[in-house]
């Protein structure tokens, strides 16, 4: 039934009702993805007020500017020399940190997570809900408390204040992920492909190699896209664990926040709303790619 | 007999058993695999969490420091003043604290017990360098008269048990008298209760307006053709995927009193100049900022049930003649319940622990339990106490963990 059209013997009041549910849906959406995009334009603002000024209203070319974005890359002089302590290489550094933190704890974070999933998805697996509901833990855990107990454990081995300590964390963050995603394409893969190369001559190794991993490699790329999100977007554990050189994007914008919002961070924002659209690009491509994989039975052209 | 049934191999092992260690063999291959990543997950994660909770009942600092004050007052009966020999023991103790320079930890420890206790042993330091021999229990009290009030020997006998549920008690605003009875705190230093109830209400709150708003739409996009569904779980999916500093960024500037939301209103004339709403640092920011972030968590939960619905039944029983509003009753909303279990369930474990958004646009009055773990972790030092609060959330959430398990199995949980 497709409830966006009416059938035509529809009485008034179920006209009546029917659009006044389309109304309630079109507002729930927009308070969905409104905030995201009321953001954009005002990064875009010649003042340094928060609010969509009348020039901006009237759509003048003059209220706008770029200069946010050139304080963020560090280019705009003005700001640069009446505030010094505001450079954008603080962002430039943050962003820096931020990629290398995310890029390497995925890095272990999916190789680990794609392993104990093969392990997992076997019928032989002893203490399983077991296994799974400890390796599924950080998931689970209220980050506040991972957050205190890993600074407070890590201090002791020195790990507290250094990238190591942070890439650590931030890869038993991002497991439960891996392990969830790369599980769920393991379980709906067909045992059938891996009998069928073994048939041919295939030694296991080979076999993984050439039929199991091209096969669950899109459920391992959304699982590492998940794992890079969560250690990109994590702010609580870097907060507890990070020191002056360890301010990644998210931190910034944390004490941004705090101490005094200023629109550059809106521009940080907008960047980052634009990067999540390409990572839900990615995911969706991944995700349908899979379904494509997984509803075609073997044998099917 | 059984013998001779039993199949033998050309190496002479039965083939039961050969079978019995081949299975072996691929329970600890699988076993190997998990391995690496059970061992990075204990050693990194869990084993920090579990020394973490376990403060909130260790309490070493006494026994270590002053041990043998500790094991003198361990026989006392709390009732008297302690004899000679337990004075003694006490001033060769501190002392000899003092020496390794950990009177300091000490004075801390006891002053959240007593007030005043700080500077009664930071006194030590000068005093007792008078005393010269005994008897020492005169000297002490000339030294200073609280040694002589039996209440501080009671307290500093209180706080130097090993373990203590003490933590617990001051985390539901409660603690122990100078005969160890368990008492409520004075009514001006009840906070964490109120906490925790608040806690409770405002993810009860959240969990009610998502679903509230939740449930139409993944009604709408369950039930439309998949050419609009498509892009309708896209836009639910774009804010999942935005990283929350940013939603909580776009909030404050949506929100706050020169933001954009009291600028439409004063421009549309709803409200004057000089009546703009606070909506932001407070408690209705926490409510407003939580439910828009955690409507995803809800509605992909919901929709993932309700696509499951056979949309023909709702076309069969509008054909025998049930008008819309009966037809959703009966048909769409009895199916759609565990939908809204695994979603509720989940968007109520997120807010139970969240900190983020609560400490940036919560004010002081839409502050919740993590956000003062946080203050106890990093301001007031109190690591105990943090982690008896700790401990407490933990075991709610994994409580409701195990609810959602027996209700949707936890690794069905829908990611995106």
């Amino acid at each position: 039934m497709d409830v966006s059209r009416l059938p035509s013997y529809t009485g008034p009041l179920g006209r009546i009702w029917h659009y006044l549910f389309l109304l309630i849906c079109a507002l729930v959406f927009l308070l969905l993805i409104g905030p995201l995009f009321v953001i954009i334009p005002l990064s875009f603002n010649a003042d340094s007020y928060f609010t969509f000024s009348e020039g901006m209203l009237r759509l003048d070319p003059d209220a706008f500017s770029l200069k946010w974005y050139r304080e963020l890359f560090g280019t705009y002089e003005a700001i640069r020399s009446s505030r010094p302590e505001s450079r954008g290489s603080e962002w430039a550094s943050a962003a820096g940190n931020s990629f290398f933190i995310a890029i390497c704890s995925t890095v272990i974070a999916t190789s680990l997570g794609t392993l104990a999933a093969v392990g997992l998805s076997r019928s032989h697996m002893p203490f399983r809900r077991l296994i799974m509901a400890v390796l599924i833990s950080p998931m689970i855990v209220p980050i506040i408390i991972t957050a205190a107990g890993i600074f407070v454990y890590y201090s002791k081995y020195h790990l507290a204040y250094t990238h190591l300590g942070l890439i650590l964390a931030h890869a038993a963050l991002g497991t439960p992920f891996v392990v969830i995603t790369v599980t769920a394409v393991l379980m709906g893969f067909d045992q059938q492909y891996v009998r069928a190369s073994y048939s041919l001559g295939a030694r296991p190794l080979k076999t993984f190699r050439k039929v199991v991993l091209p096969l669950t490699f899109p459920g391992i790329i959304t699982g590492a896209i998940f794992a890079f999100v969560t250690s990109f977007d994590e702010v609580v554990v870097v907060i507890f664990l990070g020191g002056e050189n360890q301010v990644t994007l998210p931190r910034l914008i944390w004490s941004g926040i705090r101490q005094e919002i200023t629109l550059t961070i809106l521009a940080v924002a907008t960047i980052m709303v634009l990067l999540s659209v390409v990572v839900l690009f990615c995911v969706e491509l991944l995700r349908r790619r899979h379904e494509r994989f997984v509803t075609r039975p073997l044998g099917a052209p | 007999m059984a013998k001779a049934t039993q199949p033998i191999m050309i190496d002479g092992v039965p083939l039961k058993e050969q079978l019995a260690r081949a299975e072996r063999r691929k329970k600890y291959i699988a076993l190997g695999m998990v391995l690496p990543l059970l061992l990075f997950i204990i050693i990194t994660f869990a084993i920090p969490i579990l020394s973490m909770l376990f403060r909130s009942v260790d309490n070493p600092r006494m026994v270590t420091i002053v041990p043998n004050l500790v094991a003198a007052l361990d026989d006392w009966d709390a009732v008297d003043l302690p004899s000679e020999q337990v004075f003694e023991i006490a001033f060769h103790d501190l002392t000899a604290a003092k020496k390794a320079g950990h009177l300091g930890k000490v004075s801390t420890h006891l002053n959240y017990s007593l007030s005043g206790g700080r500077s009664l042993i930071l006194k030590t330091k000068r005093k007792f360098k008078k005393i010269k021999s005994g008897p020492y229990r005169e000297a002490m009290i000339k030294s200073d008269k609280r040694w002589g009030d039996v209440h501080t020997w009671a307290v500093i006998k209180k706080v130097s048990v090993p373990y203590t549920a003490r933590f617990f008690l001051n985390a539901v605003d409660r603690d122990y008298d100078d005969t160890g009875n368990v008492i409520q705190k004075p009514e001006e230093y009840r906070i964490y209760v109120t906490l925790f109830l608040r806690t409770l209400w405002i993810s009860l709150g959240v969990t009610l307006m998502t679903l509230l708003i939740g449930y139409p739409i993944a009604y709408l996009i369950s039930t439309t053709p998949p050419k609009i569904s498509n892009l309708l779980i896209i836009m639910v999916l774009l804010p999942f995927w935005t990283s929350l500093l940013v939603r909580t960024t776009s909030w404050i500037v949506l929100l706050q009193t020169q933001g954009v939301l009291n600028d439409i209103m004063v421009w549309l004339g709803i409200i004057s100049e000089q009546e703009r709403i606070q909506m932001i640092f407070n408690l209705r920011g926490t409510l407003i900022a939580m439910t828009q972030i955690l409507l995803p968590f809800m509605v992909l939960p919901m929709y993932s049930v309700m696509k499951t619905i056979p949309l023909y039944e709702l076309r069969a029983s509008q054909s025998l003649g049930a008008n819309p509003f009966i037809t959703f009753f009966r048909i769409f909303w009895p199916r759609s319940i565990p939908g809204i279990g695994a979603g509720g369930l989940l968007v109520f474990v997120l807010s139970v622990g969240y900190y983020i958004t609560p400490a940036l646009v919560g004010g002081s009055k839409g502050q919740m339990i993590s956000n003062q773990i946080a203050f106890h972790m990093k301001s007031s030092l109190n690591w105990g106490l943090a982690a008896a609060m700790g401990t407490i959330l933990l075991v709610a959430v994994l409580i409701l963990y195990w609810l959602y398990d027996k209700v949707v199995g936890i690794d069905k949980m829908k990611l995106g």
